[in-house]
């Protein structure tokens, strides 16, 4: 199985939206775009050329995007917000949590550039806090696809989930290798290798990195199970419990601060439930800084090589 | 509803009001005073509403209150209006209240259909709201009330270039102008300058009103109402005194976000006699 798991090329994950709302947006006359002045940068174009009438320019105002958007929602209309996860997120929080979050409305928050591949550009734009701010948030969903194939079935099918969501990619090509075409279900997390000896759970770009250190593990006769955890909220519970009772120790990977992200997800339901040693390969409490992706993310510690000594650290915690 | 019920009605409003604050010794009267003759017209006579309440507000004019934490007066109407029974005013802000503190659509009260209470988010939602009417095709109108001390949050400032730019003139935004704030009166805590000239340079067509005048505010805001569908928001200014209706608690910010107690409940009472349309 994990054998099967090949890069079918490589793609943008912002290029999965793009495809994705294009679609979407034939199939659903209420949605609608907005972005802050990124229509490019989040690949609206063929949307805007398709949908003028659809979408809409909010120039570099983020918090009022926010709100508008919000607005929009009371009229039937289903936006889809776009800029840079950063100004998705920090930027505009508190709009969020009243006009959105604790108003309950159907606002799809699409954020791209998120996380240390977001490069050069520096630790300004890189959000290694996203995905805690936005599940600490009731009610709202949070989304982390991994590749292109996922981003594009993943916005699709929130246009067809009735509340506030958080759809979270990246800037850079990197492997695409689910399925095409794959049905997309929001909390179901997706199960890539069954294995027994570890339980590696990742999000975004590191799922196919996992995928990586899954086959090196292999390779050293380590049965990895790899879950691919594309919903941070609401979680799949049942499957974290199934799959940890059975090996007994974890690995998370993650392209986020240590704090709050899966990682921490993880361990909630860890040790309310069955709890076993755990290693995290995530951003260790630090900013980041300019770069190119693969530079920051060998810097930084989140590579295939990461992952695997992550993963051998909790098979000896668990041995002891 | 006629002028002389609208103006008895006001004053059964700002009872209510004055009632609501006292018996949970919590909440802002001043600022609820001051818009209870505005939000009472709005309701009764220019608003087209239509019975009952469906969030999405299709081919009705719905209404944002951007300034939420006026909500003694929002409830008041609402009740009034026929949204809810007058009888749920009394648990304003008490434990398990559909009525909080400032105004939420998380309990499903009906009429609300924004959370505010965090300052200057209302007139981007105001804008959203009006944008799906214009792509649904309903020629109604979106009304939303400001604070003008809420004019110095700076979220305000994108919505009024937005709404510009997108030619939204399906809206009317009122600004409370009472020119008092918690910490005292809004020209010394910051000053806003001359509102109308930056309205009006950021491409809006702005209305000046008496909004502690029912006659006034008819008259304002149906030419407000003419100037629609022109290509540009309207704003309208909209001078009153904070705690309007009860001599000391008139243009003063002390009365911001203080109860009564309750001599002062009896006093401020007295000068709002009971109305055709009885206490809650």
């Amino acid at each position: 199985m994990l054998q099967d798991i090949q890069i079918l090329n490589e793609k943008e994950t912002r290029g999965g939206f793009g495809e994705g709302i294009l679609e979407v947006g034939r199939k659903n006359k209420n949605v609608v775009a907005l972005t802050a002045d990124l229509a490019g940068s989040l690949k609206l174009n063929a949307f805007i050329k398709e949908f003028p009438d659809r979408f809409i320019q909010c120039g570099i105002a983020e918090a009022n995007m926010i709100g508008v958007a919000a607005g929009l929602t009371i009229g039937g209309k289903i936006p889809y917000t776009t800029t840079f996860a950063n100004f998705s997120t920090s930027r505009v929080y508190d709009q969020i949590r009243q006009s959105v979050a604790y108003s309950g409305k159907n606002v799809k928050i699409c954020a791209s550039h998120a996380g240390l591949t977001l490069g050069e550009d520096g630790a300004t734009h890189q959000v290694l806090e996203d995905i805690g701010m936005m599940k600490m948030l009731p009610g709202m969903t949070v989304i982390v696809p991994c590749d292109f194939n996922q981003t594009k079935a993943a916005t699709m099918a929130i246009a067809d989930y009735e509340g506030p969501v958080y759809l979270r990619f990246g800037r850079p090509k990197c492997a695409n290798f689910t399925a095409e075409n794959a049905h997309f279900e929001i909390g179901k997390a997706q199960l890539l290798a069954e294995g027994t000896d570890i339980s590696i759970f990742a999000c975004g770009h590191m799922v196919w990195h996992a995928v990586e250190a899954a086959k090196i593990l292999a390779e050293k006769g380590i049965s990895v199970e790899l879950i691919n955890i594309h919903t941070i909220k609401p979680l799949d519970e049942a499957a974290i419990i199934k799959s940890i009772t059975k090996t007994g120790c974890i690995v998370t990977a993650e392209e986020h601060q240590i704090n709050g992200g899966l990682g921490d997800s993880i361990a909630n339901v860890a040790s309310r439930y069955c709890a076993v040693p755990h290693e995290y390969v995530a951003v260790m409490d630090t900013f980041g800084e300019s770069g190119t992706p693969n530079q920051l993310m060998q810097k930084y510690g989140l590579t295939k090589e990461n992952i695997v000594a992550a993963a051998q650290k909790a098979l000896l915690r668990k041995a002891k | 509803m006629e002028r002389i019920e609208l103006k008895q009605m006001a004053t059964q409003v700002r009872r209510d009001i004055l009632r609501m604050v006292h018996a949970v010794q919590s909440g802002h009267p001043g600022g609820s005073l001051g818009c209870s003759d505005f939000l009472t017209a709005l309701y009764f006579n220019i608003m087209e509403r239509k019975a009952g309440f469906e969030m999405d507000g299709i081919n009705e004019d719905i209404f944002f209150l951007s300034n939420g934490h006026i909500s003694p007066l929002f409830y008041s109407v609402l009740a009034r209006s026929g949204y809810f029974d007058i009888k749920e005013l009394s648990t304003f802000r008490k434990l398990n209240t559909r009525l909080q503190g400032h105004p939420a659509t998380h309990d499903h009260l009906p009429g609300v259909r924004i959370a505010s209470g965090s300052l200057g988010q209302g007139l981007s939602v105001a804008c959203g709201a009006a944008m799906a009417k214009k792509m649904n095709n309903d020629s109604h109108i979106v009304y939303s009330l400001h604070g003008d001390g809420e004019m110095q949050e700076g979220q305000n400032w994108e919505a009024l270039m937005f709404a510009a730019h997108h030619k939204i003139d399906n809206l009317i935004a009122t600004i409370d102008y009472n020119g008092q704030q918690i910490d005292g009166p809004t020209n010394v805590v910051m000053n806003l300058g001359s509102l109308s000239n930056k309205l009006q340079a950021f491409g809006w067509q702005v209305f000046e009103m008496n909004g502690n005048d029912i006659d006034d505010i008819l008259k304002v805001m149906a030419e407000a109402k003419l100037a629609t569908g022109k290509a540009k928001p309207i704003s309208i200014i909209m001078h009153t005194q904070m705690g309007k209706g009860v001599s000391f608690m008139e243009g003063t910010h002390e009365w911001h976000g203080i109860a009564p107690s309750d001599k002062q409940l009896a006093a401020a009472l007295a000068e709002l006699p009971i109305t055709i349309y009885g206490d809650y």
